[in-house]
């Protein structure tokens, strides 16, 4: 528990328990819910933004959100110390096992659509990348070094090297990127820049013109390049927006998930519900992802 | 002092106190002897199990291949991980030795008055700064600094974290050696002046000489400062596996790995407990360095205590 004698908790507290009051006179349940959320960092913005409007919306009940990573979430819904885990990559199947036999049981909901942008300094030429070419840089084995392999020249980066940049190895991220780019039972190549957040590839990305890095869309931003990503050599080239990650186009589009212990019920339920609904909606979207299906946020 | 107790038998509110402080004194000097213990049995039994289940010497210090999320080979080979922790820790000593034993001599020797203090009270300022300070600054003013000078790809590599861990380990080393050019007794200085010498000359023919177990500890203690710092290294490092060839290789360190993994990790996992065995051998061989660089203290003691007078100031930090 949270010490609540200190000063700038009693604030809420006191608030919080005006609210619950209210809810109680309204002919509520009467008892305010705090609802545990926790892990990807992909998610961490926008579950955030969620639990805001939310608590705007029914004071009765505060979502508490944590980041961490996929990972991070993952094992709490496993330990049972979270209502809901977030996720950006689908629970494993040894995960669901050790889920149950704690006498947890994850229900999955697709929340919404990521596009896995790659990224690359504002300097660089590269306009489009295949995956075989990203697979061919990233895999174990693969063959590619330089810049000069992919027919570009990258002013301010006078080595020729790519300097690769991925993610530490638990993130949602980059096992997803593992199994969409290089396959099952390919390794990444050792030797990457291993950031330990979405927004730290592309800072670094943004800084140096010799790297290459992938994050999600919603970490774009103007001091870096994004270039279209196509499958097989004759594929269309597809630029990352959350228009084609929504209808599918974009070939690295992975869904993002929540998971709750048990069919959800009560308070958590409700919030599941309102997460699904147009409105929820509509936040992931302002946030720069893509809705599950369409709706009309204007 | 029982006979003092028979001999006045007088257990006023004084005498109570006097008790009560000497057992609270020594539960405090005690409880280091309860955390050390305590933590090396926490992270041994963490780590035994993959110690006794999975662990391979040869993999774990002959392959540099660290992929324990492999979906379907995972390995465990430190090499790349203990070569990255050695090689920033190495060039933070050639960064931070000459530095600290400079300002050392200078504080220790040279110095006098108000410039003295004020240079003591700066350098343990120095101490003072957060290590993620310290990484921010490896992180956006050192990389792009780095790009731009010796025109290489990436500036976060080993000489990017080596400096900026050598700048952390400056202040502690030069605090721990200025206690060792101290405890040189004042004899030897007068000693060596009224045959004629220079000052330069007491200082290097006399004083480094003689201070030089107490000198060695400063740097074994700056070592192991080096080897545990985490999060400086993390963000300066490039936190990438290689085995490094030159500085400008971007490398990951043990206690990074850690700090980057452990909070992702099943609890129970061959993962989760790899990483505890990285924490034994961490903790193993900072234990060994400091246990060596306690050995030279004493040392260093010992000796002035048979030549010379007894210290003024012990150089045991």
């Amino acid at each position: 528990m949270k010490d609540l004698t200190t000063k700038p908790a009693l604030v809420p507290c006191t608030l919080a328990l005006a609210a619950a009051l209210i809810a109680a006179c309204g002919g509520g349940s009467g008892s305010r819910s705090v609802i545990q959320n926790k892990g990807s960092d992909t998610l961490v913005n926008v579950a955030q933004a969620w639990a805001e409007e939310y608590a705007a919306l029914r004071p009765g009940t505060a979502v508490a959100v944590t980041g961490g990573g996929s990972g991070t979430g993952i094992a709490a819904m496993i330990n049972g110390t979270v209502d809901i885990a977030n996720s950006s990559r689908k629970m494993k199947d040894s995960e669901l096992e050790l889920a149950r036999g704690n006498g947890n049981e994850p229900i999955e909901f697709v929340v919404g659509y990521d596009a896995l942008a790659i990224f690359v300094h504002p300097d660089n030429p590269l306009d489009e990348i295949s995956l075989e070419q990203l697979a061919a840089l990233y895999g174990e084995g693969g063959e590619i070094d330089t810049w000069s392999q992919y027919g570009v020249e990258v002013p301010g980066c006078g080595s020729d090297e790519i300097v690769r940049v991925s993610r530490q190895n638990n993130s949602g991220t980059y096992v997803y990127f593992r199994e969409a780019v290089l396959g099952d039972r390919r390794d990444f190549r050792l030797g990457s820049r291993d950031m330990h957040g979405s927004k730290d590839v592309v800072d670094l990305v943004e800084n140096t013109p010799c790297a290459i890095g992938y994050s999600g869309l919603a970490y774009a931003n103007d001091h870096v390049k994004m270039p279209c990503v196509r499958q097989g050599e004759d594929g269309d080239c597809v630029s990352p927006t959350v228009e084609t990650a929504i209808d599918g186009s974009y070939p690295i589009a992975r869904p993002l998930f929540m998971y709750t212990a048990g069919e959800p019920e009560g308070a958590i339920g409700e919030y599941i519900d309102w997460v699904l609904s147009d409105e929820g909606q509509c936040i992931i979207y302002d946030k720069g992802y893509a809705p599950r299906d369409d709706v009309d946020c204007s | 002092m029982p006979e003092v107790a028979h001999a006045a038998d007088r257990r006023d509110a004084a005498w109570w106190i006097d008790r009560a402080v000497q057992i609270l004194v020594l539960a405090g000097g005690l409880s280091a002897i309860v955390f050390i213990a305590g933590i090396f049995v926490f992270i041994t039994r963490e780590g035994a199990g993959f110690v006794f289940d999975r662990f391979d010497f040869r993999e774990f210090f002959g392959s540099p291949r660290w992929t324990p999320t492999s979906s379907h080979n995972p390995t465990y080979g430190a090499l790349a991980l203990i070569a990255g922790t050695a090689s920033v820790t190495g060039l933070a000593m050639v960064v931070s030795v000459p530095f600290s034993l400079g300002a050392a001599i200078y504080i220790g020797e040279f110095a006098t008055g108000r410039v003295r203090e004020t240079l003591k009270v700066l350098v343990e300022l120095l101490a003072a700064i957060p290590s993620v300070v310290w990484g921010f600054i490896g992180l956006s003013i050192m990389n792009p600094l780095i790009i731009q000078v010796f025109d290489v790809p990436v500036g976060l590599n080993v000489l990017n974290s080596g400096v900026i861990l050598g700048l952390m380990a400056a202040p502690i080393m030069t605090t721990i050696a200025e206690d060792a050019l101290k405890a040189v007794p004042d004899t030897y200085r007068e000693a060596a002046e009224a045959m004629g010498a220079t000052r330069w000359q007491v200082t290097l023919k006399v004083v480094l000489p003689a201070a030089r177990n107490g000198l060695v500890a400063a740097t074994l203690l700056g070592v192991g400062r080096g080897f545990g710092e985490t999060m400086a290294v993390l963000m300066a490092s490039g936190h990438s596996i290689n085995l490094p060839t030159s500085p400008f290789d971007s490398v990951r360190a043990l206690t990074a790995t850690i700090a980057a993994e452990l909070g992702e990790t099943a609890a129970g996992s061959d993962h989760y407990g790899a990483l505890f065995v990285l924490g034994i051998f961490l903790f193993l061989v900072t234990f060994a360095i400091n246990f060596a660089a306690d050995v030279f203290v004493r040392g260093g003691q010992r000796k002035h205590r048979r030549r010379g007078r007894r210290p003024a100031a012990s150089a045991n930090p």
